[in-house]
């Protein structure tokens, strides 16, 4: 596979380098909201609409500002996008459902500064991406991100039945599990280059 | 600036606050992402550490100065504004500083703008406090921060690399446990710093429980 092929790129955010597992992005809601399986799904459902929608306005925004030769501004208007992007989101999940608005509760205004997104916007135009090359890398993203913060879920579920010594309660724990799952992924590793 | 308490003792509480009480990393788990990523090495961390901390302070002082100016209902989107802008200038500094560090840095100088600590301070803290606390107190935040960094950075360039700060420290014969380096090593250092101050505020626990029933 070549390094730019769509596939790759698809694969590349999925697994091998999967954004919370092997590049540490969106580390807080992962270990904040992953401690039931529904919330943790919608969680990363809501994430990657957000994602989606702020890749492609950053890449027209990055045409703009390299038009007009601004690039030092380019983190305030990532920035200012994404912030608009999730208000978006709240706003219509608010509409079409309500119950899944209260269910995710403060972490919702909180995707803003899910480092996974504004990381997304600027790896996309470190690597110059085109625009249909984006678009598929936000999908991998996002569906890396579902992915892990699933898998975190079943598991802390499944751990809600066992006997855990009293000091590893919490957040040492899910630190722990999310070691192994990274040990995990690491094995997609060979499927590909770095970066 | 708020009311005029006998300066030297607040001050101090408030400074170490930031570093055990309330330390951004081990008891209040923000601004986890650098905290992972950058610390396989000793020199990486120190540097990830220094830059947040000037991102929290400048950002600090002048969200504390403008504290009256800024209307309640757009502060967010000002806050970020700021620091977006100090992040961006520390982008550019370590730039022509040292080359090296920044790629090794990579991307996570610029998300600095997405560190939830930073956000969270301005927000609960430099909003609601005059210039002078607001300062102490991003410096014994941001101390707390660096430290935390190091704990990490340290204790996986060791295991992982057998060196510190680039010397090495076991001679020829060490075989270094390269996936300290890597990052499941990132999620297991941290899962065991954080049992560890999970026992020791255990056993302090029992030990004043101990003393109590003695009395």
């Amino acid at each position: 596979m070549a390094a730019d092929s769509l596939t790759f790129i698809f694969l590349n955010a999925l697994v091998i380098n999967n954004f919370v597992l092997a590049l540490f992005l969106g580390i807080c809601p992962f270990l904040g909201v992953s401690a039931k399986l529904t919330t943790a799904f919608s969680m990363g459902l809501a994430t990657t609409l957000v994602m989606i929608i702020s890749s492609l306005c950053a890449w027209f925004i990055n045409q703009v500002l390299v038009m007009f030769d601004l690039e030092f501004l380019r983190l305030i208007a990532y920035i200012a996008v994404i912030a608009s992007a999730v208000q978006l989101v709240e706003m219509s999940m608010k509409k079409f459902s309500p119950a899944l608005f209260r269910a995710l509760g403060i972490f919702l205004p909180l995707i803003t500064t899910n480092c996974a997104i504004l990381g997304l916007a600027l790896f996309q135009t470190f690597r110059d991406y085109n625009l249909a090359q984006s678009l598929v890398f936000s999908l991998g993203a996002g569906g890396g991100f579902i992915l892990a913060i699933v898998l975190m879920a079943g598991l802390r579920e499944k751990l809600e039945l066992a006997e855990v010594p009293s000091i590893a309660e919490g957040a040492a724990m899910t630190l722990m599990l999310g070691g192994i799952l990274s040990l995990i992924f690491m094995g997609f590793a060979g499927m590909g280059g770095g970066g | 600036m708020t009311s005029p308490t006998p300066p030297q003792e607040m001050t101090m509480d408030i400074f170490l606050k930031g570093i055990w009480e309330e330390n951004p990393v081990f008891v209040m788990l923000l601004g986890m992402c650098p905290v992972l990523a950058v610390t396989n090495t000793t020199i990486n961390a120190l540097a990830m550490g220094l830059a947040t901390t000037f991102v929290l302070l400048c950002s600090s002082i002048l969200v504390s100065l403008l504290r009256h100016a800024i209307p309640k209902q757009v502060r967010i989107a000002t806050y970020i504004i700021i620091i977006a802008t100090f992040v961006t200038m520390v982008d550019y500094l370590i730039q022509a500083i040292s080359l090296e560090l920044y790629n090794a840095l990579g991307a996570f100088i610029q998300l600095i703008v997405v560190n939830c600590m930073i956000l969270g301070r301005a927000e609960s803290y430099a909003s609601r406090n005059g210039l002078y606390r607001s300062v102490i107190s991003a410096c014994g935040v941001g101390a707390g921060f660096t430290l935390a960094l190091l704990c990490l950075g340290t204790v996986r360039e060791v295991l992982g690399a057998g060196t510190l700060l680039g010397y090495p420290l076991f001679g020829p014969s060490f075989e270094p446990w390269v996936v300290m380096v890597l990052p499941p090593g990132g999620f297991f250092v941290l899962g065991c710093w954080l049992l560890l101050f999970a026992w020791l505020r255990q056993r302090k626990d029992r030990t004043t429980e101990a003393l109590r029933h003695g009395r």
